[in-house]
């Protein structure tokens, strides 16, 4: 019963996702399943949060290293989420101003909204932006032209870096440009295409679609082999080991 | 103290200087923000509004309407805002500090994240998704008198949505320590759905669309009946290089003679669009960090200008001749 209802389970879920692709009159169950499948990822957000509040406060009981850090997420998690849960500082909706609970809770100046816009929108593009310093690194360590592949990889991205920034277009002015030719040639479209900002276009329009498509045609027929392996029961390893 | 935190206070020591400095050295004050405050639901009961909202202004928006009316009350500072700017840079900065290596002024930055984090993704799912879509299916009354009002009265309970609901308390079940397998039920209703969806639209979106776009004309005709070299040769390179990769992809075959050679240049093509990945990836945190620097210089030190929010009594106008540019 443990390990075979949901395996069931899963199975029922997926092929009625599946059916409901072909057969019209299904529709409305595929849509169903999956607004219960919203449901449950958003509850899941819930388990996430309830796991953080419990992890936090065992470190913080056993004074463990770092207790101190774990307060302060502790307090932000519990003041963002009461700020937001409870519409702290919402106003109504405009046409229904009797229902005090009839505002959106993102509201521009709540605590909700500040505490987005000053905390998390600074920490998270700044938390990105940190990567271009260590992909920048990584790369000045890593990248070595020693053969055609690396020689490729390193030029294209060069190539890019360089065609999208005005220093790129201001290197290879000199070369004419085909866009004012009425009817061009083959030669010189050819000649057009040495221009910085050109060649960065031909790459990714011609060189990158390619790759790109071989990998998306990939990872496409991975996903569905992989998806029919779980609702078929072969693959089962989301089961957990089955101690429990 | 030890070395490294000498070198740490010597830093702080530099920054708190420069601030000062700049307070004293550059006029117009710095790190300010401001509203404009816009009267909300009003009508022949209320001629100035049940409620104020307060939106963004500039500090130009301010001291025009200052100097149009001084007994304005439109525009003001707004302290919230200011302290928030001023939490936003140092959090910044605490940020960037790690790039010099790992500090507690970075973990305090990390710490607050999580936090903040999680609990907007739970208020945001609890709102969007489990009070429309789970409390309006269940209780559509309950909802209608209380945050929704909106809602339809041809709205009914649609028993249906139990079933989710008891997977939810199961799926938090996770949290308790006996009984882990009760959270397993929702786990595979999770897994099961996703790989029903992800089957088909993979399929679909990705499969059978790149290759319909990739069968393309390999002699094409421009608009004069001519023949389009140019044309043809990009869908050229473009058919090669998807077959040649997908030859790189086939592992069947051992990857030897015409086979190996092909996936070589499958290879070559493959290299190129890592090129292309890595240079867009770096092109795109290059920008973000351009933007996050940009914060700091224009909304907190007011050194840059670039949108015109202040007026000349700013940083800017101090800045600009030194260029020869005022």
């Amino acid at each position: 019963m443990k390990r075979t209802a949901p395996l069931l389970i899963a199975s029922i879920a997926g092929f009625v996702m599946i059916v409901a692709y072909f057969i019209p009159k299904t529709q409305t169950w595929g849509e169903d399943v999956s607004v219960w499948f919203d449901i449950l990822a958003a509850i899941a957000f819930i388990l996430g949060g309830g796991n953080l509040l419990r992890v936090q406060l065992k470190k913080i009981s056993d004074r463990r290293p770092g207790w101190g850090y774990a307060l302060i997420t502790l307090i932000a998690f519990v003041v963002m989420l009461a700020c937001g849960l409870l519409k702290i500082g919402s106003h109504p909706n405009e046409q229904y101003p009797a229902f005090a609970w009839s505002g959106t809770y993102n509201q521009t100046g709540t605590p909700f909204w500040w505490m987005y816009e000053y905390l998390i929108v600074p920490l998270q593009s700044t938390i990105f932006a940190m990567l271009a310093f260590y992909v920048a690194s990584a790369a000045f360590r890593a990248f070595r032209a020693k053969n055609v592949e690396a020689i490729l990889l390193l030029g294209t991205a060069f190539v890019i870096l360089l065609g999208r920034t005005a220093a790129g277009v201001f290197l290879t002015d000199f070369i004419p440009s085909d866009v004012l030719i009425e009817n061009p040639t083959f030669l010189q479209h050819l000649v057009s295409t040495l221009r910085l900002e050109n060649l960065t276009v031909f790459l990714m329009d011609i060189f990158n679609t390619a790759g790109n498509r071989a990998i998306m045609i990939g990872i496409a027929l991975g996903t569905a082999s992989v998806s029919l392996k779980i609702l078929l029961g072969v693959d089962r390893s989301y089961l957990g080991s089955g101690e429990d | 103290m030890k070395p490294e935190n000498r070198w740490w206070v010597i830093l702080f020591a530099i920054g708190a200087v420069l601030l000062i400095a700049r307070w004293f050295v550059l006029p117009g004050g710095f790190g300010r923000a401001y509203v404009r405050a816009v009267p909300q639901a009003v009508d022949a009961e209320h001629p100035d509004g049940q409620w104020v909202v307060y939106e963004q202004a500039t500090m130009a928006d301010y001291l025009e309407a200052e100097r149009t009316n001084p007994d304005q009350s439109v525009y003001a500072p707004s302290p919230s805002r200011t302290l928030g700017t001023w939490i936003a840079a140092f959090l910044t900065l605490f940020v960037l500090s790690f790039v010099i290596r790992d500090n507690p002024l970075y973990k305090i930055a990390e710490s607050i994240f999580i936090g903040v984090s999680a609990a907007y993704w739970m208020v945001t799912g609890f709102w969007d998704t489990i009070v429309p879509n789970l409390l309006g299916k269940l209780a559509p009354g309950l909802l209608r008198n209380w945050a929704v009002p909106g809602l339809g009265d041809d709205q009914h309970p649609e028993l249906a949505y139990l079933i989710p609901l008891i997977l939810g308390i199961m799926l938090l079940w996770r949290l308790s320590p006996v009984g882990g397998w009760i959270s397993r039920w929702p786990m595979a209703f999770i897994i099961g759905t996703f790989c029903g969806l992800r089957l088909m639209s993979f399929l679909h979106a990705d499969f059978l669309t790149q290759i319909r776009n990739t069968i393309v004309s390999l002699y094409v005709v421009d608009d004069g009946g001519g023949f389009d070299a140019w044309q043809s040769l990009k869908n050229l390179i473009l058919v090669v290089g998807v077959l040649c990769c997908l030859v790189y992809f086939f592992f069947s075959l051992e990857h030897k003679g015409v086979v190996g050679n092909t996936a070589r240049v499958g290879i070559w093509f493959l290299m190129i669009t890592f090129g292309a990945a890595f240079g867009y990836t770096v092109m795109g945190r290059i920008a973000l960090l351009a933007i996050r620097i940009e914060f700091l210089m224009d909304d907190w030190l007011w050194l840059i200008d670039p949108t015109n929010k202040r007026l000349l009594a700013d940083a800017a106008g101090f800045f600009l001749p030194l260029f020869g540019m005022g």
